[in-house]
């Protein structure tokens, strides 16, 4: 259900797209004033989501410990996975972060023997990490629209990328391994009886979304060639506020525009904040150092307590009588 | 009461893992005997205060809620959502990959698909997003929104009763969402309107009161650690003291009540007396702060902090330098994760030093509480005990990471140390399944009760399979912990799954291999099994 409602928003989306294609007032709409609405939405969006997210306290340091705390001199920590300092959680979060460590960890159970056995399960987080980091890597790639001249390293990326020379225009890797990734993910969420339990019509359109993105793209690279040029002005004009409404550009261009506008706007507003929430995480971001450090929460609220004199007064007589000291006679 | 009849070992692991027909927002909960625990009396709820004292079950149709039960409890999510990032970040950040899902002892257990953690914290992000977020509001089920009814409430209570806050998934979450945390906070909501168990709320009341969970009066604990010292006296020779509440001791020992109550508790609190003894610590135990274990963190933060504050308390009544924990899971989790915070700070005591070596204890410099094996392993360490590890050769040993010190400390290597050099056959569980990736015994957070044994025995199932392999591999028949709800709750899933694997905790083991001085030859271990013929004895 939420996948058949998803894939129908995606092609409404795609008719909407080829359909402005058409129209001379749309396409100034489409090329000259959403860009900047997408993207203030974008950026507004993003920050008031965080700023909502920093302004609720950490009350309590409750890092989740996976590897040997600092304790006694001659016991060996694991600074990376149970951090004590400043260094360490960095350490951590990096390695969360660029590498995807907790998901590293995955292991899939399975009952063999009427005795549940736990097997490497790596590919969640190979085609995760795959896609994540191509993602990146493209939208750097495409800075070279937006730059002019063009930075030397913009460039570098892109030639590293097509470093195999594969095709007429050159094949690039990040494309063919966000292709892979984001399939990956998808299908999984279809076919795995479990993951399709739980997913909801964001996850699916998420997905669609930048899959439509990424295939636009690829259209536009590889089978129906974009004019570059018209395509970098438009860029320009964008960055320096005198968008030029381009002519003759092709209607994949178009939709490939309207998915990227989209999911701009669905970025803040969707569980793709993660982007942003998993560096605020209080499991990950703090160092185990709450034996030597005192951590301080601002509402820390007084509460009713049972005092020892309390305590004394009702069982005064069965103390003595016990032979246990007391406070009053 | 009598308990619902728990299918047998072979039935139960014939699970289930294809989720339902229906989505889970239309499949009802349903109360099967033997899978939850019973509710919260009323006397225990007006001892602590508490919202809506009543008498009711969770399978009665009425819930006798109060009139205004919705607005209360998205009040109290708006007041949490503004108190604590996490729980903000949590219902807003999981992007529902399923890592998790079969990484919980429940799920493994049970395969119902509201114990995968993502559906499990889905059970309150529907509702959150219903009432606190714009697409929620506007696009409801489409958004993953639903709606508050008393159905909710119910399978809440359910399914929140069905987490052990192991955060054995918020180790493999790509974000570190940790379960227990919503789960608490799910509790909490769930109190607001009176819907809790006996088996947190008595034991809370209690501990407020009798300053134990169990509620043992001063008399009666000191009977029991007397009984422990003739015990100990009859096995070893040797007559040991027990000091209570001493003013000017320079520690203060706080260890579970569990530990001075019940088999097989108490051979480790044996084992504390004797080690004190031996290297003559000037410590006492005290009656008011007599637990160190506290049921406040599966209610509430703010009953963690009301039972927690005795110990500081009483530290500084009976003016001791530092503070020195027994072994336990929660009560460590607590201490580690929020005493100081919520009682701190307390600059009335010393930075902790071992007085028989001279080590600091810098990691517990702020909050000045030392866990017993940190202690312990530092006296090995030192060459201050003499240990004769052949005591323990009828006993092959496996080690089960408890919860709380894995997840919320990383005290691996330190009860290791002390197992090593306290017994010659030492055996390590499947690596999948111990540290930070160690399996829940099944019955923490409270869930420990005979009414829940059915779910506490698919919940301890992964547990007790990892110890089922080493005992079929290498004759293992001794599970060790360092948790005193473990000792209880394992005891029991050992007797269901893997028949002929008892629990101890690691300083029953020390004590049995301590040479202690002037000691007679012994001849039996600390639960008076002969020691003679040492050989592996399957029936032990």
């Amino acid at each position: 259900m939420n996948l058949l409602t998803s894939l129908i928003a995606v092609l409404i989306l795609t008719l909407l797209a080829a359909g402005i294609a058409f129209s001379a007032t749309l396409s100034f709409l489409l090329t000259a004033v959403l860009p900047y609405a997408a993207f203030t939405v974008f950026i507004v969006g993003f920050i008031y989501r965080v700023v909502q997210w920093a302004k609720a306290p950490v009350p309590f340091r409750i890092t989740t410990t996976c590897g040997q705390e600092k304790s006694l001199p001659w016991i060996r920590t694991n600074p990376l996975e149970n951090p004590s300092g400043l260094w360490g959680v960095i350490g951590r979060m990096a390695l969360e972060i660029f590498l995807f460590r907790s998901l590293f960890r995955n292991t899939k159970m399975d009952i063999l023997q009427k005795r549940p056995v736990y097997g490497s399960a790596k590919w969640l987080w190979f085609f995760g990490l795959l896609f994540h980091w191509s993602l990146l890597i493209i939208v750097l790639r495409h800075l070279r629209f937006f730059i002019e001249p063009i930075a030397p390293w913009v460039n570098g990326l892109s030639a590293v990328d097509g470093f195999f020379e594969i095709g007429i225009p050159t094949l690039y890797l990040s494309d063919a391994a966000i292709l892979t990734g984001l399939s990956f993910l998808f299908l999984r969420r279809v076919v795995v009886p479990q993951v399709r339990y739980i997913s909801l019509f964001t996850d699916y359109f998420s997905l669609l979304l930048i899959l439509g993105v990424v295939s636009t793209g690829l259209l536009m690279r590889h089978f129906f060639p974009a004019d570059l040029l018209q395509v970098k002005n438009l860029a320009l004009g964008w960055v320096t506020f005198s968008p030029v409404v381009p002519k003759g550009i092709g209607t994949v261009f178009y939709i490939h525009l309207c998915f990227v506008f989209v999911l701009m706007a669905w970025f803040p507003m969707s569980k793709l904040m993660h982007m942003a929430g998993v560096f605020l995480n209080p499991t990950r971001n703090l160092a185990n150092d709450n034996r030597m450090r005192r951590h301080l929460n601002p509402w820390n609220t007084p509460v009713k307590v049972h005092t020892y004199e309390e305590y004394e007064n009702e069982f005064r007589e069965k103390m003595k009588l016990a032979g246990l000291p007391v406070e009053k006679e | 009461m009598s308990f619902a009849k728990i299918p047998k070992p072979d039935d139960l692991i014939a699970i289930r893992y294809e989720p339902p027909e229906t989505p889970w927002m239309d499949t009802p909960v349903v109360f099967r005997p033997g899978t939850w625990s019973y509710s919260g009396t009323a006397k225990s709820l007006t001892a602590l205060g508490l919202p809506n004292p009543r008498s009711w079950q969770p399978p009665d149709d009425d819930w006798k809620l109060p009139e205004n039960w919705k607005e209360i409890i998205l009040e109290g999510m708006r007041e949490r959502l503004e108190k604590y990032r996490s729980f903000k970040l949590f219902m807003d950040v999981c992007v529902r990959c399923g890592a998790c899902a079969d990484k919980c002892h429940f799920y493994i257990g049970s395969g119902d698909p509201r114990n995968m953690p993502v559906l499990r914290a889905e059970l309150l992000r529907s509702v959150y997003r219903r009432y606190f977020t714009k697409s929620g509001k506007l696009f409801g089920r489409l958004a993953g929104a639903r709606d508050l009814t008393v159905d909710v409430l119910k399978e809440w209570f359910y399914y929140f009763y069905q987490c052990t806050e192991c955060r054995r998934c918020s180790a493999f979450c790509p974000f570190g969402i940790d379960q227990a945390e919503i789960t608490m906070m799910g509790r909490e909501l769930l109190n607001l309107v009176g819907c809790n168990i006996n088996w947190v709320t008595e034991p809370a009341a209690n501990c407020f009161r009798t300053g134990n969970h169990l509620g043992i009066q001063p008399g009666g604990i000191k009977d029991m650690l007397e009984f422990m010292a003739d015990d100990i006296e009859d096995r070893t020779g040797v007559r040991v003291d027990v000091p209570i509440n001493k003013k000017g001791a320079e520690i203060l020992f706080v260890t579970p009540s569990g530990d001075y109550f019940a088999d097989p508790g108490t051979y480790t609190c044996m084992g504390y007396l004797m080690l004190f003894h031996e290297i003559g610590l000037n410590y006492t135990f005290s009656t008011y702060a007599s637990e160190g274990g506290n049921f406040g963190l599966f209610s509430s933060h703010e009953m963690v902090k009301r039972l927690n504050a005795k110990i500081y308390a009483e530290a500084k009544r009976l003016g001791v330098k530092w503070i020195l924990g027994g072994e336990c899971g929660h009560m460590w989790r607590v201490i580690q994760q929020y005493m100081d915070t919520m009682n701190g700070p307390a600059d009335f005591l010393e930075e902790p030093v071992s007085p028989l070596t001279g080590t600091r204890f810098e990691n517990a410099r702020s909050t000045k509480m030392v866990h017993i094996v940190e202690f312990t392993a530092d006296l090995i360490r030192n060459g201050k005990l003499k240990l004769d590890p052949s005591r323990n050769d009828g006993i092959r040993v496996t080690f089960h990471d408890s919860c709380n010190p894995a997840r919320a400390m990383g005290l691996f290597e330190e009860p290791r140390y002390i197992i090593n050099h306290a017994c010659n056959h030492f055996y390590e569980m499947a690596e999948d399944t111990i540290r930070e990736k160690t399996l829940c015994c099944g019955g923490g957070a409270g869930l420990g009760n005979d009414e829940n044994m059915e779910m506490r025995m698919r919940g301890g199932m992964p547990r007790a399979m990892a110890v089922k392999q080493v005992k079929e591999k290498h004759g293992v028949n001794r599970l060790a912990c360092i948790c005193a709800i473990d000792r209880a709750t394992l005891t029991s899933l050992m007797d269901y799954w893997v028949p002929g694997v008892t629990v101890s905790g690691v300083h029953e083991l020390l004590a049995n291999a301590l040479v202690m001085t002037g000691e007679k030859e012994r001849t039996t271990d600390l639960r008076g099994e002969p020691l003679e013929g040492k050989t592996v004895d399957e029936t032990l």
